[in-house]
C-alpha cells in the first residue's frame, strides 16, 4: 500500500482525465515536487495534537460566517428609527449598526444562525487556542527549534482576543456599549497621553459617531490580515520543523513515526474540519448567544446587574474589579490612576512572561539542541508546576470577572467575594506551584517504582512458608521504555569562565537552574532494572 | 539525553558539525535500549472482509445522510420563512431548522471521512526521518556568500555614508503617517471637553429618558431618580452629552445625612443629586439600596455612600461621585445651581489642572 499509484494511463476513463488534469497542471507550477515533498510526510498521532486543528477549522469557519455577515451588516452609527420586523423595538432611535443586526437576526432568513455561528466558532477559537497554549507548555513542545513558532502562537493568541473584542463591540447595542465605555475609562487612565489617546480613538468625545465602523475595519480588515499572515508562518514553520511526538517505543529524536498525509492524515484533518463546522452549527442551531434584541441601543445611562464581558476577557475585567480602591496618586497635580494601571501593567507583564517562557527555559538549561521528543508533564515537574501557577493566577483573575454572580449564586457578600478572589490571587498560585510540584515528583517516583519492580498484579500467593505476597508482573519492554526515557538535567554548577571569573548572568543561571532541578527523580537504569531483577520474582 | 538511545547516532542530525551543547541535561548512559516499534496489529476490518464490507456500506451511509442534510437544509429555507404574524417564533424555528440540516450536512462528511481513515484505510505507522532544522554546512557556506558577495558588490559596509543615510532616511518615512492619524479627532482639546456638562444655572432635571421636569415634592423618601438635563433631546451629540450629564437623585432623611460646610447648600430639603457616571472606568453606577443609601456600580462593585458626600466604601473607584448643587425653581421644580464644579466621570492625567 505504500507503493507509488502507476503513473502510465490505465483504462478507466476517470484516471485518464485525473491524469490529463494532473499533467496540465504540473507542467504550468511544477507541483509535482511539491506533492512528492508533502504527499507521504509523516503525521504523528495523539488526541491533544487536535487542539490546534480546531483552532485552524473554528478561524475557516469565523472567515466564512463573518463574510456572510458583511453583506448584510452596516457599519454606521448614523441615528436611524428601527422599523424590523422585532415589535419591542419598533420606532426605537438607535445607530445602523444595531439595526441592521437585529435585521440580520429578525428579517434575514438564516442571519441569527450564521450570526450565532460567527460567535460560537469565535469562542471555540478562543478557548482552542488556549488548550493548544496549555498543551505546548506542558508537553515541552516549545523548546528548541520551536520557540519562534511559540511565539507566533502566542501573538495569534492575543490577535485572536483583539478580533472577539472588536467583534463584541459592532452591534453596538446596550453591552458592547458598555464595554467600550470601560476601555474608554482605561484608556484614559493612561499617564500624559490618556485623554487624548481615547479622543483620537472615538474620533471625539465618547462614544462619538465613529467607533463603530473604525473597529469593523479593524475587525474585517487589518487584524484578519495579520491574523493570516502569522497563522502562515505558523504553519509554515510547523512543516519545517515537523510534528513533535511523544516518547515511545520506536520513536526516537531523529525520526517522526506516524500516518502519512495521503490518505490517512488527510481523510481525517479534513474530515475533522467538517466535524469542527458541523458541532459550531450543532451548537449555534440550538443555543442562543449574545441575544442583542433583549439588550436595547446603546445609551450610556442605563447598565443592567450582572453584566459580565465574554468570558476570554474576563481575566481583564477581574483584574479592574481586585484592584483596592483609593489608588488615584496625585504628583505634582497631575492624576495617575492606579488602581487601573496597576492591572493595565501587571497583565502585560503577566503575558510577557507567557509570551518569553521558551527563552528564559532555555538560558537556564542552557540546552542548545533540538528537542522533538515531548516531555509527559510530571517529568519536568518545575515547569509543569510554574504552568500550573500561572493557570491558576488566570483563574482568579477570571472568576473575579464574575465576582457579583458568585455572590448572588452562592448567597456571599460582595466584599467577601473580593476579598477572598485578592487573597486567592497571590496565596492560589504558590499553592497550586507547591501541590503540582510534589504530584509530579510523586508520580515520577511511582514511575520508577513500577519500571523497577512492576506493577501489582492483583494474584496473591501463599509461599511455603505460610506468607502471603502479591505477585508484581514486569511490564514489557515498549512499556517499560516510554516510562524511562525523559530528558533529565542537573542543577549547574557555578565554574569561572575562561578568564576566571564568575559572571553574574553566570550566578543567577545558577540560582535558577537549582530552583528548577534541585528535587531531581534521575531516570532508571539498566543496571538498576537487572539488580531489581535479581532482588524480586 | 535518554532520547537519543534509540537512534543509531547519539544528539540531532545538527550533531555532524560541532554538537549542540546538552546545557546542564544529564547525560548518564542508561543503557537501556529503545526496544522499537510495537508489531502492527490488524484490525477486524483487516481481518473480516464482511466486517470490511460492513464499514464501507457505514462510510458512504454517513456520506448519504450529508447529502440529505443538504438537501433538507434548501427545504426548510423554503419551508420555515420568517413570517410578520410571529417573527420571533417563526425566528426560532428557522434558525432551527436550518442549522440542524445544515449541521447535518456537515457532520455526515465529517465523521463519514474520519470512519473512512481509521477503519479501511491502512493504519500501518510509517517512520521517517528528520534533519536538523538547521542548514547543512555547505550550504550555509553558500548563503554566506551571497551577503558576501551582495556586500562586495553594492559596498554596503564599505560606503558607510550611503548606507547610514539609508537608515535614517527609512527610519524617517513612518513620521507622516503618525501625523496623518492626528485627524482621528476633531482639532478641539479634549480636556475642555471633559469639564463642562449641559448642566448650567437653571437647568431643570427631567426624568431619563421621558424628559418631564421633576416636582421635589415628588422625590420621596428612599426614591431614586434617574435624570438627564431639560434639554438634553434636542441636543446636537445627544449621547456624548448624556455620557456625561447623567445623574441620579435621592431624597434622605436630613438626619441620615451628613453634609461638609462647603456643600451644605448644594441640597435641597435632603434631596441630593450626584453624577451617575462612575468615577472608575465610566459606567452607570445604577444601583441604588435605599436601605444603606449605597449606590453600586454593576461593572466592577464600586460602592458609594450616599448619605457622605457619595464617598468611596467599597471597590476599586477612587473618589467620590461628583455632586450636582441643586435648588428649586419659584414652581417648586428641581434645577441645578450650576455645572458641576469638577469633571465627571473616570481620572485622567490633567484632571486637577484647570
Amino acid at each position: 500500500m505504500t507503493t507509488e499509484a502507476p503513473q502510465k494511463p490505465t483504462q478507466s476513463g476517470g484516471m485518464r482525465f485525473t491524469n490529463a488534469a494532473a499533467n496540465y497542471i504540473d507542467e504550468r507550477t511544477s507541483i509535482s515536487g511539491l506533492v512528492k515533498e508533502v504527499g507521504r510526510k509523516i503525521f504523528p498521532d495523539h488526541w491533544s495534537f487536535m487542539l490546534g486543528e480546531v483552532a485552524l477549522y473554528s478561524f475557516v469557519v469565523i472567515l466564512l460566517s463573518g463574510t456572510f455577515l458583511t453583506f448584510f451588516f452596516e457599519p454606521s452609527m448614523t441615528e436611524v428609527h428601527y422599523e424590523g420586523s422585532y415589535v419591542p423595538l419598533k420606532g426605537i432611535e438607535m445607530s445602523a449598526a444595531y439595526a441592521s443586526s437585529l435585521d440580520i437576526t429578525f428579517d434575514i432568513r438564516g442571519g441569527l444562525l450564521m450570526r450565532q455561528v460567527h460567535h460560537w466558532a469565535a469562542l471555540l477559537f478562543i478557548a482552542s487556542i488556549g488548550l493548544h497554549m496549555l498543551r505546548i507548555f506542558f508537553t515541552g513542545a516549545f523548546r528548541k527549534p520551536r520557540e519562534l513558532n511559540w511565539f507566533i502562537g502566542f501573538v495569534l493568541f492575543i490577535l485572536a482576543m483583539a478580533e472577539g473584542f472588536t467583534g463584541y463591540s459592532l452591534p453596538d447595542d446596550l453591552l458592547s456599549g458598555n464595554g467600550l465605555r470601560i476601555i474608554d475609562g482605561m484608556v484614559k487612565a493612561i499617564p500624559v497621553a490618556g485623554t487624548w489617546v481615547s479622543y483620537l480613538l472615538f474620533g471625539g468625545e465618547f462614544p462619538g459617531t465613529e467607533v463603530v465602523p473604525r473597529f469593523f475595519t479593524v475587525h474585517i480588515l487589518l487584524l484578519p490580515a495579520i491574523l493570516i499572515a502569522a497563522l502562515g508562518v505558523h504553519l509554515l514553520l510547523l512543516v519545517i520543523n515537523k510534528h513533535t511526538q511523544f516518547a515511545g517505543p520506536g520513536r526516537t529524536n531523529d525520526n517522526v513515526v506516524g500516518v502519512p498525509v495521503m490518505p490517512v492524515f488527510a481523510a481525517k484533518a479534513g474530515g475533522f474540519f467538517f466535524i469542527v463546522f458541523g458541532v459550531i452549527m450543532l451548537i449555534s442551531a440550538t443555543f442562543t448567544i449574545n441575544p442583542i434584541w433583549n439588550y436595547g441601543p446603546y445609551d450610556p445611562s442605563p447598565v443592567s446587574a450582572g453584566t459580565q464581558p465574554d468570558w476570554y476577557i474576563g481575566f481583564a475585567d477581574g483584574a479592574l474589579r481586585l484592584a483596592p480602591p483609593h489608588l488615584d496618586w496625585i504628583i505634582g497635580g497631575y492624576t495617575i490612576p492606579m488602581g487601573i494601571l496597576l492591572p493595565l501593567v501587571v497583565l502585560p507583564l503577566f503575558l510577557a512572561a507567557v509570551a518569553f517562557y521558551p527563552f528564559i527555559e532555555a538560558w537556564i538549561t542552557g540546552d542548545k539542541r533540538e528537542h522533538h521528543i515531548l516531555d509527559r508533564p510530571r517529568n519536568a515537574p518545575t515547569r509543569t508546576a510554574i504552568g500550573a501557577a500561572g493557570v491558576t493566577f488566570y483563574a482568579v483573575l477570571w472568576a473575579a470577572a464574575s465576582s457579583d454572580l458568585i455572590a448572588t449564586h452562592f448567597k456571599l457578600t460582595i466584599e467577601g467575594v473580593i476579598h477572598g478572589c485578592q487573597a486567592l490571587l497571590f496565596v492560589g498560585p504558590v499553592v497550586a506551584y507547591l501541590v503540582t510540584k510534589r504530584v509530579c515528583i510523586g508520580l515520577m517516583k511511582k514511575d520508577r517504582e513500577i519500571a523497577l519492580h512492576g506493577f501489582e498484579s492483583g494474584r496473591i500467593v501463599r509461599l511455603p512458608g505460610g506468607e502471603y505476597i502479591e505477585v508484581h508482573e514486569q511490564l514489557s519492554e515498549h512499556e517499560r521504555w516510554r516510562l524511562t526515557s525523559f530528558t533529565d538535567y542537573k542543577p549547574l554548577m557555578i565554574r569561572p569562565n575562561a578568564q576566571g571569573k564568575i559572571t553574574v548572568n553566570q550566578r543567577l543561571r545558577a540560582v535558577a537552574s537549582k530552583w528548577f532541578f534541585e528535587d531531581r527523580i534521575a531516570p532508571v537504569t539498566k543496571a538498576e532494572i537487572e539488580q531489581s531483577h535479581g532482588d524480586h520474582h | 539525553m535518554a532520547d537519543d538511545h534509540g537512534s543509531t547516532a547519539a544528539g540531532t542530525a545538527v550533531a555532524k558539525v560541532a554538537p549542540a551543547s546538552a546545557g546542564t541535561a544529564a547525560i548518564d548512559d542508561t543503557g537501556l535500549v529503545n526496544p522499537g516499534e510495537p508489531e502492527h496489529r490488524l484490525r477486524v476490518t483487516d481481518l473480516d472482509p464482511k466486517k470490511e464490507r460492513l464499514a464501507e456500506r457505514r462510510v458512504s451511509g454517513f456520506f448519504f445522510l450529508s447529502i440529505i442534510g443538504s438537501i433538507l437544509a434548501v427545504v426548510f429555507y423554503v419551508l420555515f420563512p420568517i413570517t410578520e404574524e410571529a417573527p420571533v417564533e417563526s425566528v426560532r424555528i428557522s434558525t432551527l431548522s436550518l442549522g440542524l440540516a445544515i449541521a447535518l450536512g456537515l457532520l455526515g462528511i465529517g465523521i463519514g471521512a474520519v470512519h473512512w481513515a481509521k477503519a479501511l484505510m491502512s493504519d500501518v505507522e510509517l517512520t521517517e526521518m528528520r534533519h536538523g532544522t538547521r542548514g547543512t554546512e555547505a550550504t550555509r557556506e553558500k548563503a554566506a556568500a551571497v551577503f558576501t558577495l551582495g556586500n562586495k558588490e553594492s559596498g554596503f559596509t564599505r560606503r558607510a555614508l550611503v548606507r547610514n543615510s539609508l537608515i535614517g532616511a527609512v527610519a524617517l518615512t513612518p513620521i507622516p503617517a503618525v501625523v496623518l492619524f492626528r485627524d482621528l479627532a476633531p482639532a478641539a482639546e479634549p480636556n475642555d471637553l471633559l469639564r463642562h456638562t449641559l448642566w448650567k444655572k437653571d437647568v431643570r432635571l427631567t426624568r431619563d429618558p421621558s424628559g418631564t421636569p421633576i416636582k421635589a415634592s415628588d422625590v420621596t423618601y428612599g426614591s431614586a431618580f434617574h435624570v438627564i438635563p431639560e434639554g438634553l433631546e434636542e441636543s446636537e451629540h445627544y449621547l456624548e452629552e448624556k455620557a456625561k450629564a447623567a445623574v441620579l437623585v435621592m431624597r434622605l432623611r436630613p438626619e441620615d445625612l451628613i453634609e461638609s460646610e462647603e456643600k451644605k447648600d448644594w441640597s435641597y430639603d435632603g434631596i441630593v443629586a450626584y453624577s451617575k457616571i462612575c468615577t472608575h472606568v465610566g459606567c452607570p453606577v445604577a444601583l441604588y439600596e435605599q436601605q444603606t443609601h449605597h449606590l453600586l456600580c454593576p461593572c466592577h462593585q464600586s460602592q458609594f455612600d450616599v448619605s457622605d458626600g457619595a464617598r468611596v466604601i467599597f471597590g476599586p473607584a477612587s473618589r467620590p461621585l461628583p455632586q450636582l448643587p441643586i435648588a428649586i425653581d419659584s414652581e417648586g421644580y428641581l434645577i441645578a445651581q450650576s455645572d458641576f464644579r469638577e469633571p465627571v466621570g473616570p481620572s485622567f492625567w490633567d484632571r486637577e489642572k484647570n
